[in-house]
């Protein structure tokens, strides 16, 4: 079986400065079509590489990567990335950079002159969608973080990718933020169905938000265990207060402290 | 009320200097061969005054178009370095070496090609201020964040969607900022090379006023460079906030 994002026996090391760092070795992990996948693992085991490798920014030197049923061979371009470090260029309006996407991606490229209006309304709900209508005018340093991250999210899906990278999104930001912005991803997921990995060093987010949570080793980084999060959707955010989901949330955290310790 | 005064205190502070050097002057009888007082300055102003505005419009001219030369070739270098890390690793050494040479030692070479006069000044004036150009633009395009290069590579875009998108705009603010540096020292070449090898500009006027031991005029010459370098520096800063003013609104949070 084969899954919509396929990595089988993934090896990359960065090479630099006369030193080769063995990132991750002997990485094997499926995520579904329309899944959301969470990883969580020890600080520097590689995770970020795995996005990196899965949108095809960088090449493994071992082992395949495959998407959507091709080998990766350069960057995908059917994906959306958002990162802990919201990134909006600062000389365009909130709108402007949301929309950043469709003047790169075909074959919105190519519509983008004609159907400007049709485009920017579009990004317009999408802003509304994550609590940001009517701030499209407004320049990211006139966003708070959590405003930011979410004009964040919006530059990642406008596009409407089959693939969302998120790499620590919500990392830097409080908690009551967090938790809405949870919710935000679980009704653009539930209403988009694109397939998601999402990294994390908040294990309640992964339980919260995934179908299935991927645990790393430490560095070189492989999956060491695969946990189905089986709660029926839509799932409330005070299910996150339950018993039933700390108990999950204890054993990843259980299997993080083994490979911190293993390292 | 003190808004106000913090306004007028460049003037104030100007005034008051002026007036101690005027007394200082005349209470300790210091000769004008030593040092004139501003009225002598003023007054040799006024007697001068056709001599000092030609040469000045030369000086201007010359700070002018080594100054246009520099942006040309600046921004066009700064983006080559900035877009290759072949041309970066082999023109870097390059300039800092070239940089590392006072260009002051360059005009007998310059005037040995192109003769006393314009042309030499124009060249100093050009090849002093091309280097902050450079190293501004290059500055600007190689400290793109890489997680926005990551964001945009994924998304298929190529190196010069990149450039057009992030790195031509994200460097533009450091562009304008060193038009500032890059004015002042245009002008400080000009003059420097007007003062060795020119028969115009207030560069070889100062220098022809003092062979002839007219001191008020050589004092003259230094307020009308002063006078010169704010206005040109004044127009670079006013330019750079017209410019560039998200850079400094992101910049204040
Ligand atoms: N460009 C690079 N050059 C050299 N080494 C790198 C590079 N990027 C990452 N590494 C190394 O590879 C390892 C994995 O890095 P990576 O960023 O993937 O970890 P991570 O799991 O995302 O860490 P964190 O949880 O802190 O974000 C680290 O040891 C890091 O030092
Ligand atoms: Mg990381």
């Amino acid at each position: 079986m084969t899954g919509f994002v396929d990595l089988r026996d993934v090896q990359l090391a960065y090479s630099g400065h006369g030193t080769e760092t063995l990132a991750l070795d002997g990485l094997t992990m499926a995520v579904n079509r329309g899944e959301f996948a969470a990883v969580v693992g020890p600080s520097g085991c590689g995770k970020s590489t795995l996005m990196k490798l899965a949108t095809g920014l960088i090449r493994p030197q071992a082992g395949t990567v495959e998407v959507a049923a091709r080998e990766v061979d350069g960057p995908v371009s059917i994906a959306g990335m958002a990162f802990q470090n919201p990134s909006m260029l600062p000389w365009r309006t909130t709108l402007q950079n949301v929309m950043l996407p469709l003047e790169i991606v075909q074959p919105h490229r190519k519509r983008l002159g004609r159907e400007r209006a049709a485009y920017t309304q579009l990004a317009e709900e999408l802003l509304s969608v994550v609590g940001l209508a009517g701030f499209g005018a407004k320049y990211p340093w006139q966003l708070s973080g959590g405003m930011q991250q979410r004009a964040n999210l919006c530059r990642a899906l406008i596009h409407d990718p089959e693939l969302l990278m998120l790499d620590e999104p919500f990392g830097a930001l409080d908690a009551f933020t967090r938790e809405e912005l949870w919710q935000v991803m679980r009704d653009l997921h539930a209403e988009k169905g694109f397939t998601t990995i999402l990294v994390t060093h908040d294990l309640r987010e992964a339980v919260f938000l995934a179908d299935r949570v991927f645990v790393m080793s430490a560095r070189p980084g492989r999956i060491i265990v695969e946990h189905e999060i089986s709660f029926p959707r839509p799932r409330p955010i005070d299910l996150t207060y339950e018993a039933g989901f700390n108990d999950i949330v204890h054993e990843l955290r259980g299997h993080i402290a083994e490979a911190r310790a293993a390292a | 009320m003190s808004e106000r005064w913090i306004k007028a205190a460049p003037w104030l502070w100007t005034l008051g200097l002026f007036l101690i050097w005027e007394g200082s002057v005349r209470a300790f009888d210091i000769e004008v061969f030593i040092l004139p007082a501003p009225t002598d300055i003023w007054a040799a102003i006024v007697k001068y005054w056709t001599p000092i505005w030609t040469n000045s419009l030369q000086t201007l001219m010359t700070t002018t178009i080594g100054f246009v030369m520099a942006v040309v070739g600046g921004l066009a270098l700064g983006l080559a370095i900035g877009w290759s890390r072949a041309i970066y690793a082999g023109l870097y050494p390059l300039m800092i070496g070239f940089n590392s040479i006072p260009k002051v030692a360059v005009v007998p070479i310059l005037v040995i090609w192109f003769g006393i006069g314009t042309v030499p000044a124009v060249l100093t004036a050009f090849l002093i201020a091309f280097f902050p150009i450079v190293v501004n633009v290059a500055t600007g395009l190689a400290t793109i964040e890489p997680e926005m290069e990551d964001v945009l590579r994924a998304l298929g875009a190529k190196k010069m969607d990149i450039m057009l998108k992030v790195g031509i705009p994200r460097s533009m603010p450091y562009f304008f900022g060193s038009l500032k540096i890059a004015i002042t020292l245009a002008f400080v070449g000009s003059v420097i090379s007007e003062t060795v090898a020119a028969n115009s500009g207030i560069g070889h006027m100062m220098l022809a006023a003092q062979s002839q031991f007219n001191v008020p005029l050589v004092w003259a010459g230094l307020v009308a460079l002063a006078v010169l370098g704010i206005v040109m520096y004044a127009a670079m800063a006013w330019l750079e906030m017209r410019m560039t003013g998200w850079a400094h609104r992101s910049g204040q949070r």
